[in-house]
């Protein structure tokens, strides 16, 4: 099993931090994984994007220009990632703020309304664990009691008491995330 | 127990420099480089270690802190990004010249100039081929991954000592900055080691201790010269380092150092399922560079690719290695572009087997 991930969004949307985590947990789940920013100009404001691969494999690149899953947030990012999904792949992305649905046909599609959900949960700021409860659902690559360590590892222990809401959310966004468009 | 984490390149650095019993650490920020002296000011190893972690009013400043702190037998560590390292260059070529050990660590970025903030390769030369003026050499490591720069910081240091000489970690924005799997080493003890050369106080009964690179004699400081290269081609018999991947069989082959060899090695898989006999050799010093290894490999081969992230540096070292045994072509890109695999195994083909 190797999954390569793109996760990109607008810097403030927990991009990066979505990726540490998965990464995390991947250790936890004994994978090999590795976790690329982008730390150009971009993350001064803008868009921000991170690569993560959970493998069972050593891996070799860490930077890649193809993905088995993209993981949007905004529409620059849509436009950006749409087109370096494999075929057959995976695009994953936030309902809240697109101006247009993805184009592609070969690959499966999927769509997630983690913003609302978040403010649903009067909590904006677990919006990106609903989001990876949504990717888990899809793609159930790492236990959820993995997660939940890979958490421990990222979040500093002052804010450990607010694991139980993150895997609140995780499991919020197993349950609203909706495919669109799914190959057989 | 070895420890696992997750951490960045730049972080793990730190961590291991603290671990590795550093003594100190001076240094000036730079993206993509930061992270080092933010890790080791919020770490606070002076209370873990004693060790000494001040940032600099400049970079030229941090080096010759350096070369004091080298001058009294001090394990003493620096690093920063392209532009800094070329300030640095002057403070190198004393370090070497007064024969001191240090370990310095440029996490290069695209030039020339104050260029750009993304990766690149383009220090090869510099690094290489020496930057500050003068006949000397750094002995130069090229780690290709996070766990890599931590056993690296700990070699470093090592080889510092043994051959009092300044050492470079040749690191680059893509290894800074990614988080990898990473096994520390446990915290070695910071010694207290009384060195004869060191300048560390006159004892009674002992005579002076100098630590100059002014020779005011053109026959002495030819001796220093003399002194200087024998201890290189020491270093060049004892402590060259390279991996090989699939060059058993191999009709061509790819070469590359640092993150450059991780996509590199994606390339050399694909070119593997496509049927294409391909091996990789990754110099992992690139000063010693691996002569002989490349020597030994070019007869059976049709011909060799270096990618680099430059527009064709080590690819030098490489001709005059084969010394026209086989042919040799670069593929780069620059200015802080990364080439992706499927450009590598284009221009393997084209440049190489189709050429």
């Amino acid at each position: 099993m190797t999954e390569e991930i793109i996760i990109a969004g607008f810097g403030g949307q927990g991009v990066l931090s979505m990726g540490q985590i998965l990464c995390y947990s991947g250790v936890m789940q004994e994978k090999e994984v590795s976790w690329m920013p982008s730390y150009g100009p971009e993350m001064r404001g803008g868009t921000a994007n991170c690569t993560a691969i959970i493998s069972d494999e050593q891996i070799s690149s860490p930077v890649l220009t193809k993905y088995d899953t993209a993981i949007v947030l905004n529409q620059p990012s849509m436009d950006k990632f749409e087109d370096a999904v494999k075929p057959g792949g995976l695009l994953i992305y936030e309902r809240n703020g697109m101006t247009r649905k993805p184009r592609r046909t070969d690959i499966n599609i999927a769509s997630i309304g983690a913003y609302d959900a978040s403010v649903k949960m009067n909590n904006t700021k677990v919006f990106n664990m609903i989001v990876i409860g949504g990717f888990l659902k899809i793609r159930p690559i790492l236990e959820m009691e993995n997660v939940i360590r890979g958490l421990e590892k990222v979040l500093p222990e002052r804010y450990h008491h607010l694991i139980p809401l993150n895997e609140e959310a995780i499991r919020k966004g197993m349950e609203i995330i909706d495919f669109e468009h799914k190959l057989n | 127990m070895k420890e696992l984490r997750l951490m960045k390149g730049n972080e793990a650095l730190a961590e291991a420099a603290i671990r590795a019993g550093a003594d100190a650490y001076f240094g000036y920020p730079i993206t993509p480089q930061s992270e080092v002296i933010e890790y080791l000011m919020a770490n606070r190893p002076e209370d873990r270690t004693g060790m000494v972690v001040l940032q600099a009013e400049s970079e030229i400043a941090a080096i010759n802190m350096i070369y004091g702190a080298a001058g009294c037998g001090k394990k003493a560590i620096t690093s920063s990004s392209s532009p800094g390292i070329s300030l640095k260059q002057e403070g190198l070529s004393y370090i070497a010249g007064a024969e001191l050990p240090c370990v310095v660590v440029n996490v290069v970025r695209g030039g020339p100039g104050l260029g750009t903030i993304q990766p690149s390769q383009s220090d090869y030369f510099q690094s290489v081929k020496g930057g500050g003026h003068g006949d000397y050499k750094l002995i130069v490591l090229a780690p290709n991954s996070v766990q890599e720069i931590v056993d690296f910081t700990k070699l470093a240091f090592e080889l510092a000592f043994k051959y009092r000489n300044p050492v470079m970690i040749q690191s680059d924005g893509i290894i800074g900055q990614m988080m990898e799997k990473v096994e520390l080493y446990e915290q070695m003890q910071r010694t207290e080691n009384d060195y004869d050369w060191a300048t560390t106080g006159r004892k009674e009964g002992k005579s002076a201790t100098f630590v100059t690179s002014l020779q005011l004699q053109a026959e002495e400081q030819e001796k220093v010269n003399l002194k200087l290269q024998a201890k290189y081609r020491e270093i060049e018999k004892n402590e060259v380092l390279f991996e090989q991947h699939l060059c058993d069989d191999a009709e061509y082959l790819l070469t590359a150092f640092g993150s450059c060899a991780r996509i590199t090695r994606k390339a050399m898989e694909m070119a593997r399922e496509k049927g294409i006999k391909v091996g990789l050799l990754r110099p992992q010093t690139l000063y010693p560079f691996p002569v002989e290894a490349f020597n030994k490999i070019a007869p059976q081969l049709k011909g060799i690719l270096c990618v680099e992230m430059n527009a064709g540096q080590m690819v030098e070292d490489v001709k005059l290695a084969v010394n026209g045994k086989t042919k040799v072509e670069h593929f780069g890109r620059f200015g802080g572009m990364i080439p992706s695999p499927d450009e590598i195994l284009n221009a393997l083909e084209q440049k190489i087997i189709g050429g």
